[in-house]
């Protein structure tokens, strides 16, 4: 799953489908963490604490970083990367 | 719960408190009297950074994930100076025009952030330190968006925020791995958790750590977002970009490397680092040699810093760590007073290219005075602060006694020298070129003067006041349980 999320955001063009890949590749961590947690140390929760906050964070992420797209939007009236370059080398 | 733990965070609760001050001041204040928020901001946090300089209470708190002693403390300070300068600084770009609808949100941001990287700085659990690493950088990506006409503003913030989500993506499923070789996230118990195991999973793992942590700092391979970042961020912003939040994470880093990694992996992770020191000082240098606009050009050479800054972070000993605090502390006076002088010029003729400094001297012959002196303590002259800064840190890496770290010693050594060929071309262009459409002579405001005024001092006097380098010192090496490990 953190593959697919990593190809899709090396691949894709569009902002909102690489936004959509980061997502795939936070949600692998979190399913990592619970898994990790779930089947080599039952005992204690700390993965599944951890996993929750870091969704919590992967949602502050996605909320600023589709406002910030949506201004982009506003002023270049596109989201393909290949247009975003004003500022190069 | 005990609710006295909260004594033990005495600098985050005054930083909290500050931060509601100014919230209520934009939220319930009459219109009319907003124009003095910034000021009201900058004189509240003026007050509380002198109030933080109280000694703490030391000890850990939370169930041992929140450690608070003099080494937390002192650099907890240095970032509160930067801070305290950002601010004075922008007292007058966040009254002007464009901006000033939105300053009450400027100033919440910036201290927002500040307190994510308090957290950073004291927790001793990778989840309170993910949480003070993505408050310190989500507002951050908002701050860069903060030019809401500009649309280079936008498309800089763009890159940074989906850059910034990446790398900690790579980071978490680092750490997720580190926590299933482990089965724990406080730093300590890593430690003794990895003692005498050698797996290839943690090593993969802490190669994802370090380039998490890396892109916060604009180490070499995860550098690329920092040139257009820093061009198209409001000046304000950028400083504290390039000061603050490089400080505190390069603080972090050292922690984590050191406390959670240095018992069984320091050899591997000293190699990662060296790699990457090498790359980043010499990439650093080169390009900032070709870029024209200041801006850029500061973000290049600030990459370079970096590399420098990690020199104190590969030595992993007392005196690294002293002259690691010690070298954020001069650069914050350096790159403060660059970006001081390049805020003042733009905000009044939006110039920012290296050509159009020509024959500075001429018209402003303060503000380009006080460009040379930071110059001249980045590029590491002698009186200034530059110098003493760049010396302890070899000196702190020259003393792990390993030949491969005199080797990188005599690179840093010599990129110094390439260093001083861009610092000195600006210098140049102040003082010697001549141009017939000269920026013409300014009057700053008295924030901006006394902002300049603060880094002048600092550059000045702290390469001579010897205490400052001797207190750091005493405080690291009375820090037992960082370097138990080592």
């Amino acid at each position: 799953m953190f593959g697919c999320g990593l190809y899709g955001f090396i691949t894709r063009k569009n902002m909102i489908a690489m936004l959509i890949s980061l997502e795939l590749m936070l949600n692998s961590v979190d399913i990592n963490f619970v898994v990790f947690n779930r089947y080599l140390f039952p005992a204690q929760y700390e993965g599944m604490f951890f996993s929750l906050f870091a969704i919590a964070i992967a949602a502050a992420e996605t909320a600023v970083a589709i406002a910030i797209i949506i201004n982009v939007y506003r002023l270049a009236k596109n989201v393909d990367i290949n247009q975003i370059t004003k500022m190069k080398f | 719960m005990d609710y006295s733990q909260f004594l033990m965070m005495p600098q985050e609760i005054g930083l909290l408190v500050v931060f509601l001050l100014v919230f209520l001041y934009d939220t319930f204040m009459p219109a009319k009297t907003l124009k003095g928020l910034p000021l009201f901001a900058t004189i509240v946090f003026g007050l509380f950074t002198i109030f933080s300089f109280f000694p703490v209470e030391e000890g850990m708190s939370f169930g041992d994930m929140f450690e608070s002693n003099k080494a937390t403390w002192a650099m907890k300070n240095i970032l509160n100076i930067g801070m305290f300068i950002v601010l004075l600084q922008s007292v007058k770009w966040a009254n002007s025009d464009f901006v000033a609808i939105r300053r009450g949100e400027f100033y919440e941001l910036m201290l927002l952030t500040l307190f994510g990287m308090y957290l950073m700085i004291s927790g001793r659990h990778f989840l309170v330190f993910v949480i003070g690493l993505e408050t310190a950088s989500l507002p951050l990506a908002t701050l860069v968006a903060f030019e809401k006409k500009y649309y280079e503003s936008h498309e800089a913030a763009a890159k940074y925020v989906l850059t910034a989500v990446f790398s900690s993506a790579i980071m978490l499923l680092g750490l997720s791995f580190v926590y299933g070789i482990t089965g724990t996230l406080y730093f300590n118990e890593i430690a003794s958790s990895i003692q005498g195991e050698n797996s290839l999973l943690l090593i993969v793992a802490l190669a994802f750590l370090i380039s998490g942590v890396g892109y916060k700092l604009s180490l070499v391979p995860f550098h690329l977002w920092t040139a257009d970042v820093y061009q198209g961020a409001p000046t304000m912003v950028t400083s504290y970009l390039s000061v603050i939040s490089k400080g505190s994470a390069a603080f972090a880093f050292f922690v984590i490397l050191v406390q959670a990694f240095g018992a069984a992996y320091a050899p591997i992770w000293e190699w990662m680092l060296y790699a990457i020191i090498i790359i980043t000082i010499t990439v650093g240098n080169l390009f900032a040699i070709r870029q024209r606009n200041l801006k850029r050009f500061l973000a290049f050479s600030s990459i370079s810093q970096a590399g420098y800054i990690m020199l104190g972070v590969i030595s992993a000993n007392a005196v690294g760590m002293a002259s690691m605090m010690y070298y954020i502390l001069v650069y914050i006076f350096s790159n403060l007073a660059a970006f001081g002088v390049i805020a003042v010029i733009e905000r009044y003729t939006g110039k920012v290219t290296t050509d159009d400094y020509n024959g500075l001297f001429k018209t402003n012959p303060w503000l380009a005075f006080v460009m040379m002196l930071a110059m001249f303590s980045l590029g590491g002259i002698p009186p200034f602060a530059g110098f003493f800064s760049k010396f302890f840190i070899f000196l702190g890496a020259a003393q792990t006694g390993n030949v491969a770290i005199y080797v990188l010693v005599l690179i840093a050594l010599i990129n110094t020298i390439i260093s001083l060929y861009y610092y000195l071309l600006v210098v140049k262009a102040m003082f010697i070129r001549q141009d017939e459409c000269v920026i013409p002579a300014l009057k700053s405001h008295w924030t901006e003067k006394a902002g300049l005024w603060i880094c002048t001092l600092g550059i000045l006097l702290i390469g001579l006041i010897s205490c400052i380098y001797t207190g750091l010192s005493n405080i690291t090496s009375s820090l037992s349980d960082v370097f138990s490990m080592i």
